[in-house]
């Protein structure tokens, strides 16, 4: 249908917001309308997204077999040791099971694997049937937790209970309960943790050498390339970085309260955002040396990449772009990283954003820039097309709606298989937004050779 | 250097062969995946699920993943109110705005573990979102709970309430129904043209050869184009027999063919997901026997140049071992392939319970050695033991055997679903003589290109 016949729903209408025009905020942080397709997923996946990559854990999930087989090794979050994080556990919970609970299940299937795998830690994440039925999980993991001698913990994360975001609270609330438990001696006063970095495509071992070399100790990294020992003495560390900040603020706010580690957000995409976040953490200890070895890091770094980066921002120059993403801490960076090659985004959202997250956008974009919240499918292709965008960058579930429509996509989500971070990772990203956009094959596209014919007529 | 953070020795993989408690890494999907798969094949249908958000969304994510193409599946969107005082609320406004913003043909709606739970009776409710909302599009329903079957299941259970709930009383058409399984796009398109050939106009239940397949677009599709009609489904009453595929459906004493059969006396012609060159032939057959014509000219010159191809290369192929797996028919249909070029399989093994698949696959292939294993209900830690100890040349599959190639260090044939490491999963072609020639080539170079690698000279012919 043409894109000015797509309906905006009625529920949603203060979820949509153009800068510039129109009301003053955008509504956000509410349960999504019911029949439309929104792109979030649920309390569950929230957890699910978010411990997953802690490599030496042993994660089950309790409940019938989809919950299960939908994560099974989807995130490329790497490990560079155990890989137990990538199996599937399930409880495949059956009709008798359903019926007469499925505790016995549950602590057999933990015994079992306990005994078999030998994790660190194990967790269990409850489904939408696991309370309606009455298991008690908590119960189970506490006797399964004394039996076996390690932490079993419950992630209360049935998937209607909530939003993803909900999900993302109840994983660090599952993280919490280890921190504190470990040894901190011999920790670095120059010591940090990063939260709400996962180490998709090796994105984390990229930060980790920046630290090194300027001398920084990261004690744990939360969850990317996750180590059960190293989140129990994270504690010891004197800050804390932020990135993922909707599904890791929770966890910060909670270490800064109970331990005093201040934290700060910051970002590893895009040049600005991650010098930024170099030289946030440089300028906290003091130390003078710390903070020049991080500006001849950036300098060194820059230089590398910057010749390159130049042509792409040649080439790129004047394109138009939308975002669609789920925390709203990668779509500012985003928007930063995109003007830096000299792109314009006209369409920007998110599935989780908070009130200060969309602020933040608002003051970022250009007027005319579209903002939503908790969009769909049919949304996000209407303002497409009413922008006539020539890249989107967003998820699995939004890169059919580019294709489709002749759009070049680049996939900036958990599957992604290309390091987007750090200083590498922004030149890694200004080649796939160059091979999306310019790649021949649009001038074949209907839709898009349509558009260029009209250009030239015009 | 990053190198200094990263893996250098990949860790021994636990044993995990006596946890069996647990199902560890599924060779099998929900209930309600298999049934939005059907909907997506209805012509203007949105498929609806009647429980939390995160059901579609996954189930959007992994179909996504496989066909590349737009996937929209609305949800009623439980909370914490639905799920302790139901979801009527939240049907009636979910079916309201995906029908304003769809405006779909048809609403399917499968139901969830959760609303099955909580005990949801989804005729009642559904007739009173009928009452409320004048401008509902027709709605099947269909029970979905993912604690009872698997993704299989709910393909069936869909199609069955298609034809349950839509079929009006008969008026003769003489077309034929043909109710395919779960196959890929290119094999739905080749089944048309098959019946086609032979002057049967056919209602194919259900069709995602284009709406899960198709162009590019001008403007976006909200429902995409093709698929069954909702009309030809009322018509299905009125057809010459209905084709049915899947050896284990034979064994079932209700499938969406019995229904019709038992309502309307279409006759039920049962027969083998047509892979390979006697379940191909056993369907040209029956296509002979319905139409009264013989088989054309183009499909005799296809079986002959398969098995042209097949003497070609027997050498290739002979006796290497292969383990089979994926959903009971589709593993029948392979196995029977496989032992007529001379392969054994050494391990059949199906994702979901079917009690069935051992009976129907020895009574499909009765060559099939005594000594092949052949079981349901397996996943892939199951798999994963007894091919260590079975020592396979071959794995043949979707792509989530990869991990166990991977280890045991031989080729992944793809076949199946889903195929998520590769492009062009939808459109592997398994069936017909066509398809079984494709899927020699590939198993053939397979073989060859394995060899290859392996050779410590080299060499550039054979």
């Amino acid at each position: 249908m043409p894109h000015d016949d797509i309906e905006i729903l009625e529920e949603r209408r203060n979820q949509v917001f153009r800068k510039g025009e129109g009301a003053a905020e955008i509504a956000c942080g509410k349960r999504s309308a019911a029949g439309s397709v929104s792109q979030r997923a649920c309390v569950f996946c929230g957890s699910r997204v978010v411990l997953y990559p802690i490599a030496d854990a042993l994660h089950v999930v309790h409940g019938p077999i989809g919950c299960a087989a939908y994560t099974w090794d989807i995130r490329g979050a790497h490990s560079s040791g155990p890989q137990l994080h990538r199996n599937s556990f399930s409880t495949d919970l059956q009709e008798k099971d359903v019926i007469f609970g499925g505790e016995k299940k549950l602590a057999a299937a933990l015994r079992e694997l306990i005994a078999a795998c030998s994790p660190k830690a194990a967790f269990v994440y409850s489904t939408c049937i696991t309370g309606l039925i009455g298991d008690d999980v908590d119960a189970v993991c506490k006797t399964i937790s004394k039996e076996a001698g390690i932490p079993v913990i419950p992630v209360e994360s049935p998937g209607f209970s909530g939003t993803k975001k909900d999900g993302y609270r109840a994983a660090c609330e599952a993280i919490y309960k280890l921190i504190g438990t470990g040894d901190i001696s011999g920790i670095s006063p120059h010591s940090i943790n990063l939260l709400g970095e996962f180490n998709i495509a090796g994105e984390t071992w990229i930060m980790k050498d920046y630290f090194r070399r300027i001398g920084i100790q990261v004690v744990s990294c939360i969850s990317g390339d996750g180590r059960v020992d190293e989140i129990r003495r994270c504690h010891g560390a004197k800050l804390n970085l932020v990135q993922c900040s909707g599904s890791m603020t929770h966890l910060a706010k909670r270490l800064n309260d109970e331990y005093g580690i201040p934290f700060q957000r910051i970002s590893f995409f895009g040049i600005e955002d991650t010098a930024a976040a170099i030289y946030g953490a440089a300028g906290v200890f003091g130390d003078p040396e710390i903070e020049s070895r991080a500006r001849d890091l950036v300098k060194q770094e820059l230089l590398k990449i910057q010749p390159e980066l130049r042509r792409y921002r040649k080439i790129l120059k004047g394109k138009k772009a939308a975002i669609y993403v789920g925390g709203a801490f990668k779509a500012f960076s985003l928007v930063r990283a995109l003007r830096s090659l000299g792109m314009r985004t006209v369409l920007v959202g998110s599935q989780t954003g908070n009130p200060q997250d969309y602020e933040q956008l608002k003051e970022l974009c250009d007027p005319g820039t579209v903002i939503v919240d908790d969009s769909n499918p049919l949304e996000l292709a209407k303002f497409c097309l009413e922008k006539d965008v020539d890249l989107f960058i967003g998820g699995v579930k939004e890169r059919p709606i580019a294709y489709k429509l002749g759009i070049g996509f680049c996939d900036h989500n958990h599957e992604r298989k290309e390091a987007l971070a750090g200083f590498e990772g922004m030149l890694n990203f200004a080649k796939e937004v160059h091979a999306s956009v310019m790649s021949p094959v649009w001038n074949y596209v209907p839709r898009r050779a349509n558009r260029k014919q009209e250009r030239m007529a015009a | 250097m990053i190198e200094e953070f990263s893996l250098t020795e990949e860790p021994k993989a636990p044993d995990l062969s006596h946890c069996t408690a647990a199902t560890r890494n599924a060779c099998k999907l929900c209930t309600p995946l298999g049934a939005c798969l059907v909907f997506r094949g209805i012509e203007g249908a949105i498929p609806f699920l009647h429980g939390s958000q995160g059901c579609s969304t996954y189930i959007r994510r992994y179909l996504i993943s496989h066909f590349r193409e737009p996937m929209d599946i609305a949800a009623s969107n439980f909370n914490e109110d639905s799920a302790v005082f139901g979801g009527a609320k939240n049907l009636h406004a979910g079916l309201k705005n995906v029908s304003r913003q769809y405006k779909p043909a048809l609403i399917g709606v499968a139901t969830t573990c959760l609303s099955e739970t909580i005990g949801e009776d989804m005729a009642a409710l559904l007739l009173d979102c009928r009452r409320a909302i004048p401008d509902l599009p027709p709605v099947v329903h269909v029970s979905t709970a993912s604690y009872r079957g698997s993704h299989i299941d709910g393909f069936h259970d869909a199609v069955t309430a298609l034809i349950d709930q839509l079929v009006l009383p008969p008026d003769p058409h003489g077309g034929v129904n043909l109710l395919p399984g779960m196959l890929s796009t290119a094999d739905l398109r080749h089944l048309r043209e098959l019946v086609e050939a032979f002057g049967l106009p056919v209602t194919m239940l259900p069709d995602y050869s284009d709406t899960l397949d198709g162009p590019t677009w001008m403007d976006y599709e909200a429902l995409p184009e093709g698929g069954t009609s909702v009309e030809a489904i009322r018509r299905m009453s009125g057809a010459r027999a209905t084709l049915e595929f899947g050896d284990t459906l034979r064994f079932t004493r209700r499938t969406a063919a019995t229904n019709l059969a038992e309502r309307f006396g279409v006759v039920r012609e049962n027969l083998g997901t047509p892979i390979g060159l006697r379940a191909t032939e056993a369907m040209i057959q029956a296509l002979e026997r319905i139409s009264g014509r013989p088989c054309p000219p183009a499909i005799t010159a296809e079986r002959g140049r398969l098995l042209d191809s097949m003497v070609d290369a027997h050498k290739v192929v002979f006796g290497k071992r292969a383990v089979v797996y994926g959903e009971a028919d589709l593993v029948i249909g392979l196995t029977s392939f496989l032992c007529e070029i001379g392969v054994e399989p050494v391990l059949c093994a199906s994702g979901g319970k079917s009690e069935h698949f051992p009976t129907a696959l020895r009574v499909a292939v009765p060559e099939l050695p005594s000594t092949c294993m052949v079981r349901d209900n397996m996943d892939f830690a199951d798999i994963d033991a007894l091919g260590k100890e079975l020592k396979p040349d071959v794995l043949i599959g979707n792509s989530k055997g990869y991990g166990m190639a991977r280890a045991l260090d031989i080729p992944l044939v793809h076949a199946g679903f889903p195929i998520h490491d590769r492009l062009g999963g939808q459109r592997v072609l398994h069936v017909g003589y066509r398809g079984a020639q494709q899927f020699y080539d590939q198993i053939v170079n397979t073989f060859l290109a394995r060899k290859q690698e392996k050779s410590t000279v080299g060499y550039s012919y054979l």
